[in-house]
């Protein structure tokens, strides 16, 4: 999803923005340049190095808090298909936290350090998941917007020079295609169904509607370290013409279900080929960043249970495969 | 304890009888049948696999990228190696 990991506020720097001219770099950047992949061994500058995990960190934390949101529809699906269906695209979300955190181990950062990070709350997430589901519907608007959104990011990140990154993307990108689907005909159904059913619909569209946009992250103008990313082909496609693209081809969407955009500045411009869309609250969105969103407080505190309540079967599993060695190693004595 | 004491697996897939198992990624687990579990959730989901190794990656023994050039590049030059080396004139059939 998430670019938003590669854009650092003004005035950090926690990431060095050097100049990059020693000859490993020239080397570096020359094998970057002709579209060569960059794999775990081979020699990379600090920054990159850097810059990947943190990225790719983020990615993983953001999939894994993803969970809750959806999660917490699942014992109230309205039906056994929709709760199978919530089901499988939760757990494809914990499958996308563990291949992006496996990458980002290749980097030579441990899980639990990682893990680490999450739990307090160092390393950040994508501000999505800071908003409430307090209806059905959110189950649709979340899967159609964004994970929408978060296609319309990760497809170009197939392409970034860092080889086990690309291929957890392309993993990553064959799995959510379903996930989008799924939400839209959840749209389609409620859309369909009673006026109440297609207010519900309409709530939840004005609801996820901006944060969706604001999933792309800063505006161009504003974001710092996108120039080096872009440089590096880690990020292939920028903030703005990222969030162009997902409005043109949703606004047909939600033509389609009959529901209405909450914007009244959108409109299409025949001149640019593209619609034109109202300026972003982007003090909402950093403010959300900064740890103040609707749920930022509960979805750390139940991560921080879930991984506190789950210590005795990573216990347990260890007791365990400590006495089947022994077993196998008297048997073999 | 926690799950720093559990050891790196390389996961490999066969997609299908007749092809080699290729590699997919990795993941964390307790023991080795632990590895084969947690890769069955994690990497086959989809019915992408009819069989799954799991390797230490502690095992795996690799070349060093840094030496890429003179171990690889000689065989560049090794032209003759290829069928496409050879000028047979086109009247010449079967060949």
């Amino acid at each position: 999803m998430y670019t938003q990991g590669l854009d650092i506020p003004k005035g950090d720097k926690s990431i060095p923005v050097a100049a990059h001219n020693s000859p490993e770099d020239l080397r570096f950047q020359a094998r970057i340049d002709v579209d060569e992949k960059i794999e775990p061994r081979d020699w990379m500058p600090a920054a990159y190095r850097k810059t990947l995990i943190r990225q790719i960190s983020q990615h993983a934390h953001s999939e894994v808090i993803g969970m809750q949101p959806e999660g917490n529809w699942i014992t109230r699906a309205p039906t056994l298909r929709r709760k199978s269906i919530l089901l499988a695209k939760v757990q494809d979300e914990a499958g996308h936290g563990l291949y992006l955190y496996s990458a980002a181990e290749t980097l030579g950062i441990s899980r639990d350090e990682l893990v680490e990070q999450l739990l307090s709350g160092a390393a950040k997430y994508s501000s999505i998941f800071n908003y409430p589901t307090p209806t059905w519907a959110d189950m649709g608007a979340i899967g159609w917007l964004v994970d929408g959104a978060a296609i319309m990011n990760q497809v170009p990140i197939c392409r970034c020079s860092y080889g086990p990154y690309a291929r957890a993307m392309v993993r990553v990108c064959k799995e959510e295609s379903f996930h989008q689907r799924q939400g839209y005909e959840i749209m389609i159904a409620l859309s369909r169904g009673t006026p109440e059913q297609k207010a519900m619909a309409q709530d939840a569209l004005n609801r996820w509607w901006w944060p969706s946009l604001m999933m792309f992250g800063p505006s161009d103008k504003e974001s710092l370290h996108s120039a080096q990313s872009m440089k590096w082909n880690i990020k292939r496609v920028s903030n703005d013409d990222l969030r162009q693209k997902f409005v043109d081809v949703t606004v047909p969407q939600a033509e389609f279900l009959g529901l209405t955009l909450p914007d009244a500045d959108l409109k299409w411009n025949a001149e640019t080929g593209h619609y034109d869309f109202g300026e972003i609250d982007w003090s909402e969105l950093q403010n959300v960043i900064a740890g103040n969103g609707p749920c930022n407080k509960q979805r750390i505190k139940t991560r921080r249970e879930a991984h506190e309540n789950g210590a005795w079967v990573r216990e347990a599993a260890n007791v365990y495969a400590d006495k089947q060695r022994a077993r196998k190693a008297a048997a073999a004595a | 304890m926690s799950r720093k004491d559990w050891p790196l697996f390389e996961i490999f897939l066969r997609s299908r009888n007749g092809l080699n198992h290729k590699h997919v990624g990795s993941l964390h687990a307790a023991d080795a049948d632990m590895a084969i579990e947690n890769a069955r959730d994690a990497y086959t989901r989809r019915g992408e696999a009819v069989s799954i190794w799991a390797v230490p990656s502690s095992a795996i023994v690799a070349s060093d990228p840094s030496d890429k050039d003179a171990y690889f590049e000689p065989l560049a030059e090794k032209v003759y190696r290829h069928p496409t080396h050879y000028d047979i004139p086109d009247e010449v059939k079967n060949i």
